[in-house]
């Protein structure tokens, strides 16, 4: 199984990025979470089910509560996933616009 | 450097968008994309060839630094309409599944304008591929190899 594609469908749903937007300031508790939703409890269960498989988020118990932390260094693994694309890119783009100029001050 | 390049793969969607303002007339810009020796100049590539118009068909070779061959990739225009628009195929020849291409060139000032490169792939495992492809490395150091005959020139 391809776990870095099932990162990628994991935010692929606008509901789970919301969470993880939700608990990216402070650790939550499953019922904390589904109040600022209006999708049903067993619902945001199932999201937070496909955001902990992919570690996107970690669960920590507390007494009788779980609280629901993000994993920052995932995170971070799908935002290294597009850089070395971008700096190609970029790379590319910026040696157009020097070549460009080039052509234009010999006109 | 502030980086101005902007590159955004939208979660389960087998498109990748990349954006760019350039310092540079749109004229000059869309120019760049459709001149086989300029083309050459800063993708890095060599030209095979370039038929830049509706139904015309291009060929590029990419070799690393010591001259062996990277990839050669191909494609056909559908649709150029000069300044502002560029829609064509592309295919990394016996590596990867052809993908479509839409170029949208803006013109945001008299000397600035901006690129907007829509990728779309056949699948999302080949979108993700096409980020990680392991040869990016030798084609930045064929640009650093240009970089310095730029700067000779200069």
């Amino acid at each position: 199984m391809n776990l870095r594609r099932d990162v990628f469908q994991a935010i692929a749903d606008p509901t789970r990025r919301a969470i993880l937007l939700l608990v990216a300031s402070q650790s939550m508790t499953a019922g904390a979470i589904a109040a600022n939703f209006d999708s049903a409890r067993p619902t945001i269960s199932k999201h937070l089910q496909i955001l902990t498989e992919c570690e996107l988020l970690r669960q920590e118990q507390s007494g009788r509560e779980v609280h629901y932390y993000l994993n920052a260094k995932r995170m971070k693994a799908i935002a290294d996933f597009l850089e070395p694309f971008r700096n190609l890119w970029d790379d590319r783009f910026n040696k157009l616009e020097s070549v460009m100029k080039n052509v234009k001050s010999k006109k | 450097m502030e980086r101005k390049t902007k590159v955004h793969a939208e979660a389960g969607k087998q498109v990748l968008t990349i954006t760019r303002e350039f310092d540079l007339p749109v004229e000059l810009l869309f120019k760049a994309h459709t001149e086989a020796e300029l083309l050459e100049q800063w993708m890095g590539t060599k030209v095979l060839k370039l038929e830049a118009k509706k139904h015309g068909s291009w060929q590029i070779e990419t070799s690393f630094p010591n001259g062996n061959l990277a990839f050669r990739a191909s494609g056909v225009f559908h649709e150029i309409i000069p300044n502002q628009k560029i829609i064509r195929t592309f295919e990394m020849e016996n590596i990867f599944d052809v993908q479509l291409e839409f170029f949208d060139f803006e013109r945001l000032t008299g000397d600035v304008s901006k690129l907007t490169m829509q990728f779309v792939f056949r699948s999302l495992a080949l979108r993700d591929q096409m980020l990680q492809m392991p040869f990016a490395q030798g084609l930045n150091m064929a640009h650093n190899r240009l970089q310095e005959i730029l700067n000779q020139i200069k």
